[in-house]
């Protein structure tokens, strides 16, 4: 290709310029903090109780949630794709509320809705179920936020299937079980996974709503980011920065995870 | 009530209209207690004192200075952010080069990192104790710190919107107007720009929606000072903490309605084109 000056140059420098003032330098910045605290002082603080409950509460929920989310969400798509319904518009609109609504707000009316004499958490009270302000409210806000990744990744998935497959599987005399499992999800299941792994990293990172639904509590539903928060305000940056690394080592790890199975699908694709 | 297998022929996977509508039932349910429900008490709780208790609550002094900070962050942030993604993309959408896909997941970083660890990164940068503290700038607790951190949270969507656009589009309308004769700016303004103008469109109100949104990586570094350095999504916080809920609902509702705009630009501009991710 020719060296066009305008489109070759002059944005190559602004970007990349840009990039490493915005991206570069703070990500180099949280590194040498974080090395210049010293190998055992870093695996101290990173394994402090208070610390590992934080990330068993912001692990596990995560992962549960997404994983409840990789249900739920292919099952919504597979009805956005496969059935016409009254309210499937409003259906439809209201999946990508989470991409859109401010996290503060989501935290906001969860915290209403779900504690004790809210609309659905009066409902679960005389069951002796508390969600606001215990690890099952960090458990909602994390469903919240992660669910539309599952269905916007399955969805596109779902309508390229060819319903020629699943008709011979049919006719063949699989049962409907037969030909969801054999058919139907070994072709949509890398999309399943990128997925769930999206919301996976999304809900790890959450701060937001988790914050207003959560007591945050160490060791009931005290989550990494906010321990973060909390160490800062403590002025022990320290702390901070090695809880921060740890967090953003597993963002690394889970975008790693999310391209391996990107190219998995798409490798399925050909 | 056993329709299947009895006279050999089966129906058609999705004709059964029992699991059909056990399956719409499920989802249907699942979506109205996480969104749904929320969503309308986001307005009921809003309006349930009536609606000059709740423009008393919108026009009170503290949150329309936050609301003021945030449309100014979203100002500052929006065009930065912009002019970035579009250079980015084209740079990028016209080059193959050993290491492009590690730019592009640079690019995608701020999606993955939690927007508190992104706070803190600009705190060991500019705090009393960071590599810049001694020359006493003053961003954190104050504006340009507020504008840093949105700008660095937003910055991958208008790349990731553009991006797959000029890619679908290729180059040869560009070659045949150089051809012609054209500069690069009659290329710019009346080729690329015109191919690409409702992917950057998109990218602009994720953007905005985003930056007027931006609650964790603000919180760390705005200090939270009400009237000077709190955001609208701060301020929702703080009056719920403060059980000023009427104020915080009013807020909520302000924001919400940028979601719904947000939502229905998407639907719009997704119409023509074919579908394509949000996130």
């Amino acid at each position: 290709m020719q060296q066009a000056g305008f489109q070759l140059s002059w944005p190559w420098r602004l970007s990349l310029g840009y990039l490493f003032l915005m991206l570069a330098l703070p990500l180099a910045a949280l590194i040498a903090k974080s090395s210049s605290v010293g190998w055992a002082e870093f695996w101290r603080i990173a394994t402090d109780p208070v610390a590992l409950s934080a990330y068993e509460v912001t692990f596990v929920t995560a992962l549960l949630a997404a994983l409840v989310n990789g249900v739920m969400g292919t099952l919504t798509a597979w009805v956005l794709v496969r059935y016409t319904f009254p309210g499937k518009k409003l259906l439809e609109g209201l999946i990508d509320l989470p991409f859109a609504l401010p996290t503060a707000v989501a935290g906001l009316t969860l915290a209403t809705v779900y504690s004790s004499n809210g609309w659905i958490g009066s409902l679960l009270a005389p069951l002796g179920i508390r969600i606001a302000f215990t690890r099952l409210g960090v458990g909602v806000a994390m469903l919240f936020i992660s669910f539309p990744f599952v269905v916007r990744t399955v969805q596109p998935v779902l309508q390229e299937l060819e319903q020629e497959v699943e008709e011979a599987a049919w006719s063949l005399g699989a049962s409907r079980w037969q030909t969801f499992w054999r058919v139907v999800l070994p072709q949509i299941l890398p999309a399943v996974l990128t997925g769930v792994a999206l919301g996976f990293s999304r809900a790890v990172g959450e701060y937001g709503s988790i914050v207003i639904i959560a007591s945050s509590i160490p060791f009931r539903d005290l989550i990494a980011a906010v321990l973060v928060i909390q160490r800062l305000e403590q002025y022990d940056y320290a702390g901070a920065t090695v809880i921060g690394t740890v967090m953003l080592g597993i963002s690394f790890l889970s975008l790693v995870v999310i391209n391996l199975l990107q190219a998995w699908g798409s490798r399925h694709e050909t | 009530m056993k329709p299947d297998g009895i006279s050999g022929v089966q129906p058609e996977p999705s004709t059964n209209p029992w699991l059909s509508g056990l399956l719409i039932g499920i989802v249907g349910l699942y979506i109205a207690l996480l969104l749904g429900i929320p969503v309308v008490n986001i307005f009921y709780q809003a309006f349930r004192e009536g609606i000059p208790a709740f423009l008393q609550h919108l026009t009170e002094r503290e949150l329309l200075s936050a609301l003021r900070l945030t449309v100014l962050t979203a100002l500052v942030v929006v065009p930065l952010n912009t002019l970035f993604g579009l250079c980015a993309a084209l740079a990028l959408a016209r080059r193959r080069f050993p290491g492009r896909a590690l730019l592009l997941s640079l690019i995608d970083l701020p999606f993955s990192i939690s927007p508190v660890v992104a706070g803190l990164m600009l705190v060991l940068i500019f705090g009393r104790q960071g590599w810049l503290g001694s020359w006493n700038l003053r961003v954190i607790f104050a504006f340009p710190g507020i504008v840093l951190a949105t700008a660095f949270i937003t910055l991958p969507f208008v790349v990731r919107e553009v991006l797959p656009v000029l890619e679908e589009a290729g180059t040869e309308e560009e070659e045949a107007a150089k051809t012609l004769g054209a500069n690069s700016w009659q290329i710019f303004l009346r080729i690329t720009l015109p191919n690409i103008r409702w992917g950057l469109l998109y990218g602009v109100i994720l953007t905005n929606a985003r930056a007027m949104g931006e609650f964790g990586a603000v919180a760390v570094v705005s200090g939270n000072i009400i009237g000077r350095t709190q955001t609208l999504p701060l301020f929702v916080e703080d009056a719920y903490r403060s059980y000023a809920t009427g104020s915080a609902y009013a807020a909520a509702v302000v924001l919400s309605l940028l979601a719904v705009v947000t939502l229905v630009a998407k639907e719009l501009l997704e119409r023509g084109s074919p579908s394509r991710r949000i996130f």
